[in-house]
């Protein structure tokens, strides 16, 4: 049967592009304005033509966020994936037990994000909090304040408690999703455990971890509450990630021109990761459609 | 409107891009194609390469920008229509 082709349909989307014009392209349109200018308040500006997109791409200070941002994401994919298709490959398939996984696995997601970023300043303080307390007292020299390598293992360990429980869940509803027949043809196979997970389950869960990779490469991308909560971007500048530089150079600083520049420079990377992501993700369907 | 900034140059660059916007779709109603697949080996329609052609165009221009500096940024538009004509013919 042929489908009818109706692009009156369209005018039902005006109402999102309009809500979409005035959150997202008119303040977008206000940056790529702001980036070839110069302001000193009163909303009187001056024409900088390239100056500040020069400025940016020379500076360290920029190259240096945006390694440690690739840095923190990197690692956080590292762990969060396949700890999270290790959990959902653990998890009871269903019953009692199921459910309760599967609310357990929910709560931290539920978390505001500044919240999370409370637990974790407190909880990793030497003098009243659990974590920073007790490695203080066997005797490691744990202080997330002065020492980087404390401050980055937390705001870690931070994102992983946080956002495992996503990755394992979608890994979960990937497993779900395989029929019975598949593990009972395994089964007259005698494949071993791993071949099973190899070339039946990874395939099938392929779909939801791209997009699981997808969430977490963004999101983890443009963080800023719950580092910002926790270290505050430092000790010295070692825990400053790309939003955080960029918060503190357009609001602490007010360079308006440079910061309006570094986050379409910024944005532009985005961009380019999303579409590499979701290129993947629909030819993976339209593979495996 | 004042408080947006807006230049003239700018408003330049977001009026071709808006009627590079409209020009495709008109396109894509009027004409459409079906999907091929490229260089890149992804399927692409028009608007899709139309897109990579303005990312990628942002990049050429930035890459000019740091690697030859700023007097000679009009030749970077002749490096991205050469990219555009790329990407239409092959990707």
């Amino acid at each position: 049967m042929e489908k009818t082709v109706n692009h009156r349909a369209w005018f039902l989307v005006l109402p999102v592009l309009l809500l979409v014009a005035f959150s997202a392209v008119i303040p977008l349109m206000t940056v790529v304005n702001y980036s070839f200018q110069d302001t000193f308040g009163n909303n009187e500006f001056f024409w900088a033509g390239l100056e500040w997109f020069q400025q940016m791409l020379n500076s360290e200070r920029m190259w240096n966020a945006l390694g440690r941002q690739l840095m923190f994401s990197g690692i956080i994919l590292a762990i969060e994936i396949p700890l999270g298709i290790f959990v959902a490959l653990n998890m009871p398939k269903s019953g009692f037990w199921s459910s309760f996984c599967l609310v357990l696995m929910s709560l931290p997601l539920l978390i505001p994000w500044n919240v999370v970023g409370t637990i974790w300043q407190i909880f990793g303080r030497i003098d009243i909090g659990l974590l920073g307390y007790t490695l203080d007292m066997i005797g490691i020299d744990y202080n997330y304040t002065q020492n980087a390598l404390a401050a980055w293992v937390t705001i870690i360990v931070m994102d992983v408690w946080h956002w495992t429980s996503l990755v394992a869940l979608l890994a979960f509803a990937g497993l779900k999703s395989i029929p019975d027949a598949f593990y009972q043809a395994a089964k007259i196979d005698q494949a071993s455990r791993w071949k099973v997970f190899r070339y039946i389950e990874l395939p099938k869960m392929m779909g939801v971890l791209m997009i699981a990779i997808l969430l977490r490469f963004m999101d983890s991308f443009m963080i800023y509450t719950e580092p910002f909560v926790v270290t505050g971007g430092g000790p010295g500048n070692t825990t400053t990630l790309l939003s955080i530089d960029l918060v503190k150079m357009a609001l602490g600083q007010f360079d308006l021109g440079p910061a309006a520049a570094f986050s379409l420079m910024y944005f532009l990377v985005i961009l380019l990761i999303s579409w590499v992501f979701y290129t993947v993700m629909t030819n993976l369907d339209k593979r495996e459609g | 409107m004042e408080w947006m900034a807006w230049t003239w140059p700018t408003a330049t660059f977001f009026m071709v891009i808006a009627a590079l916007l409209i020009t495709f779709s008109i396109l894509a109603i009027k004409f459409p194609e079906a999907p091929r697949v490229g260089v890149l080996r992804i399927e692409t329609t028009r608007g899709d390469r139309l897109f990579i052609t303005l990312l990628g165009s942002a990049f050429i221009n930035l890459a000019w920008l740091g690697l030859v500096g700023p007097d000679n940024q009009p030749w970077a538009l002749a490096v991205c229509l050469v990219w555009a004509a790329a990407v239409f013919r092959w990707v």
